[in-house]
């Protein structure tokens, strides 16, 4: 047991995914570092299985076409913790926190999950064709308003955020800049907006109106020309802004903390050289997501250890991999609906972010209430005896003939993935397996039990711990 | 010594019928828009001449008698969108005209407390925390169940409890050095500790005469209650009942809506007046919209402008605002026109009762209405 190995790929996998059972991570280990980057990359080329749609339609017809936001909540937490294919839908999560759009407004669930699955199929994708998606999809063109962007009427709303939250970042354009982009995207609006009934919405679609299209002459970022939103994006792809700020947000999301995103222009990258690599790799691969995470999951500041656990997990993260972890939903039952909303309790609402600049990240993620939510779900699940994950660990650890408290503790600690705790923290769970005696497998019903319960209630106290909220 | 004004904040989720909340029993409009979502002739409680309480309302009627109720009437925002989400998100933030993220309760619990001296000023009664009370910084509890709160609930064994929570304390301790997010999780954690530890004390502190129903809503009160008459010093309590989104099968629907939420009102205020802990406190209650002037034949869709409650001793009862017309000509796409802003309210509440400038918690300067006794 234990090993760099299976560190490093517990590492890879709290970042490229959700996390994994130790059973996991070694069969991962076994076939390589490298071997396991390609297989997340291209589960297609791997024989990857897709995921099973059919499974949740057939359980849970009302996940589909949601008629209640719950209802979508818990679609979306369903892929994330069912899953064969994790690095999709780490991007999935990925381009909704960033491209952060919120039922609040849109009002329309259904509608909202088409956004998710644009991001599925095409998150791993081309940049700039994601960009398109993004500008053509209905619930981004209501929910920033271009709708109401006219001709005779521009409304800035989408093109200010495209600039500013979605390619470039504040500080490299100009307010002219933002005008000629609403104006390029006249006449890109949604049809049809029916008033919905009291049962059921409607799918929106993404019409393109010429005659309410702005056809006069604009200059955008220095370029002269009658442009449309097609060429708006090509401009804004080619900006170095626009590769330094994805490149900063990859490295936020899958390498370390950086502070909050309004702060970027005023706070240089933890590690502007990682960034800058991140940049040129996604410049030179013509925006190729795919080929730009192949470059950071191998690069050496992605594995080097002084970034593991160097962020705070957020609360889908936290529930997806902590159900991964137990092994629970292996078949559906019901309770997909409490398990969706429990990241909602832990303050990640999925597809109802709560505004365009989507979540704040971080340490931001935990306040009193959340950290109390987040500490009860994981020691809870995590103490529930009955679940397969937790099984294999009390298996695992009993069959040793003995066990001091340190070996219990570093055992526990390791097989819920490879935990790095402080010494501090370490000798407090030493201490406190120590202060409850003796430790003993046993063969009786009850010795078996009773260690069982040994077992959880250092699962739970990990759970509990400051380090735990990192991934 | 003065006791410290205490506000409670019940909101009804879902988009509460204003028309047949508050009847315009003598308005004949009412029943030419109301066909089959119609209070009968006569089964509404009269509050005067021109109005009366749903039928389920009855409990409050004293409050109303005893000029500690008032009707704040047509209530809203301009442009009401009628989607739930964003005008609860309205209502909770004061940004009617863009999606803001912090909560007007949040920056009331900071104003109070500014250097979070208790880390219950503000207490949640209900699953997760609302946006009204989301603000970065600013300590508050949340508690779906307050006989069962706390870190590692899920422990049974009491004692093994005790010793998992003394050993999370230790954990959580901060020591120099650890980093500015060790730090901070440390402190949250030790926060949460103590609000929890300070909470778990109401539940054995109280005894009442009162018997609160089984309902949820009466449950979350009841805590709010036993919360209060602790005197931990909180300032701002939250709660919430669902739903009011009556589209369909309203009649039967709505009728137990204001059943449970009557019920449990009056028992919390004759709770609190049992223990001679009513006077300081004001509970208000609002909804994100009201609903359509005309029913749709089984409930009513979404509309705008409602009523907005405030019950309790430090109230001076009475109407206010004015009811909006009914008149066809007068309504927008078939919806009333809120004729007062619901920034105003809640500047009237913290300024006259909570004292409080609440010039920088709603975002401005809004016309207060006086039913607030001096």
């Amino acid at each position: 047991m234990a090993g760099k190995d299976i560190a490093l790929m517990a590492h890879l996998m709290r970042r490229a995914g959700f996390g994994a059972t130790y059973e996991e991570l070694e069969a991962r280990a076994a076939k390589g570092y490298e071997a396991t980057v390609e297989e997340l990359l291209e589960p297609d080329a791997n024989g990857v299985p897709e995921y099973d749609e059919l499974t949740l339609a057939r359980y849970f017809p009302d996940m589909e076409v949601p008629s209640a936001p719950a209802l979508g909540t818990a679609n979306f937490m369903y892929h994330l913790y069912t899953t064969p294919r994790p690095l999709v839908e780490k991007m999935t999560l990925f381009w909704h926190m960033l491209f952060a759009t919120g039922n609040s407004k849109v009002d329309n669930p259904p509608e909202m999950l088409q956004q998710i699955e644009m991001f599925r199929q095409h998150g791993m994708g081309n940049y700039k064709e994601l960009l398109m998606g993004v500008a053509k999809d209905p619930s981004m063109i209501f929910w920033l308003d271009n709708n109401q962007n006219h001709k005779l009427a521009p409304n800035e709303n989408w093109g200010r955020e495209l600039l500013e939250l979605f390619s470039m970042g504040q500080g490299n354009y100009s307010e002219d800049d933002v005008k000629m982009t609403a104006r390029a995207f006249t006449g890109w609006t949604i049809l049809p907006k029916i008033p919905r009934t009291p049962y059921q919405r409607h799918h929106w679609k993404f019409i393109y109106k010429a005659e309410d299209h702005d056809n006069s002459e604009k200059t955008f970022l220095g370029h002269k020309g009658n442009f449309n939103g097609e060429d708006i994006i090509d401009i804004i792809v080619d900006q170095p802004a626009t590769a330094q700020f994805m490149a900063r947000h990859l490295y936020n999301y899958f390498v370390a903390d950086e502070v909050q995103v309004p702060s970027w222009l005023d706070f240089p990258p933890r590690d502007p050289e990682a960034v800058n690599a991140i940049a040129d790799t996604f410049v030179k691969s013509g925006f190729e997501i795919k080929d730009t995470l192949r470059f950071l999951f191998n690069s050496d500041f992605f594995k080097d250890e002084s970034v593991w656990f160097a962020k705070v997990k957020n609360p889908a993260e936290v529930v997806a991999g902590t159900i991964r972890l137990i092994g629970d939903f292996k078949e559906p039952r019901p309770g997909v609906l409490p398990i969706g909303l429990e990241g909602a309790y832990q303050g990640q609402d999925l597809i109802n972010p709560p505004s365009v600049e989507g979540w704040h990240t971080g340490k931001e993620w935990v306040d009193t209430g959340s950290l109390v939510r987040r500490v009860n779900f994981v020691a809870d699940s995590l103490s529930n005896a009955d679940m397969p994950g937790v099984q294999a660990i009390i298996n695992r650890l009993g069959s040793n003939d003995t066990l001091t408290p340190e070996q219990l503790v570093d055992g526990c600690l390791e097989l819920l993935g490879a935990i790095r705790v402080e010494d501090g923290t370490r000798q407090q769970l030493v201490d406190h397996v120590k202060a409850s005696g003796e430790i003993k497998r046993g063969s009786s019903e009850d010795e078996v039990r009773a260690f069982g319960q040994r077992v959880t209630e250092v699962l739970q106290l990990i759970a509990a711990t400051r380090e735990y909220q990192f991934g | 010594m003065a006791k410290d004004p205490v506000l409670v904040v019940f909101q009804l989720t879902g988009g509460n019928d204003y028309l047949n909340t508050i009847i315009p029993r003598n308005n004949p409009l009412y029943r030419d828009y109301r066909k089959l979502v119609v209070i009968p002739e006569g089964e509404e409680i009269p509050i005067d001449d021109d109005y009366g309480f749903h039928p389920e309302m009855a409990p409050l009627k004293p409050f109303w008698d005893e000029g500690k109720m008032a009707l704040i009437h047509g209530i809203g925002y301009e442009n009401s969108p009628r989607s739930h989400f964003r005008s609860m998100d309205i209502w909770h933030t004061c940004e009617p005209d863009k999606v803001g993220t912090e909560g007007w309760v949040g920056r009331v619990i900071k104003t109070v407390d500014p250097n979070k001296d208790n880390v219950l000023t503000g207490v949640n009664f209900g699953q997760g925390l609302p946006r009204a009370m989301a603000l970065p910084g600013v300590p508050v509890a949340s508690v779906s169940d307050i006989e069962n709160y706390g870190v590692l609930t899920g422990i049974t064994a009491e004692d093994q409890r005790a010793r998992a929570l003394e050993r999370f304390a230790r954990m959580y301790s901060p020591a120099i050095g650890r980093g500015p997010v060790m730090d901070y999780l440390g402190q949250t954690g030790l926060d949460a500790l103590k609000g929890a530890d300070i909470l778990k004390t109401a539940p054995e502190k109280y005894s009442s005469t009162v018997e609160y129903a089984a309902t949820p809503i009466a449950q979350k009160l009841r805590g709010i209650a036993m919360v209060h008459l602790a005197n931990l010093g909180t300032r701002v309590f939250y709660t919430q009942h669902a739903s009011f989104d009556t589209h369909a099968s309203q009649m039967p629907g709505h009728q137990q809506l204001w059943k449970d939420c009557s019920a449990a009102i009056s028992d919390f205020f004759a709770d609190l007046r049992e223990h001679d802990a009513a006077d300081n406190v004001v509970m208000i209650m609002f909804t994100e919209f009201g609903r359509r002037v005309r029913d749709n034949g089984s409930g009513t869709d979404h509309g705008a402008g409602g009523v907005a409650f405030a019950i309790g001793d430090p109230v001076k009862g009475g109407h206010y605002s004015e009811y909006p017309s009914l008149k066809l000509e007068d309504l927008q796409e078939g919806d009333l026109v809120p004729n007062y802003d619901f920034r105003g309210f809640y500047s009237s509440l913290l300024e006259q009762h909570m004292g409080l400038d609440p010039t920088e918690i709603v975002d401005g300067t809004f016309e207060q209405l006086d039913f607030i006794r001096k």
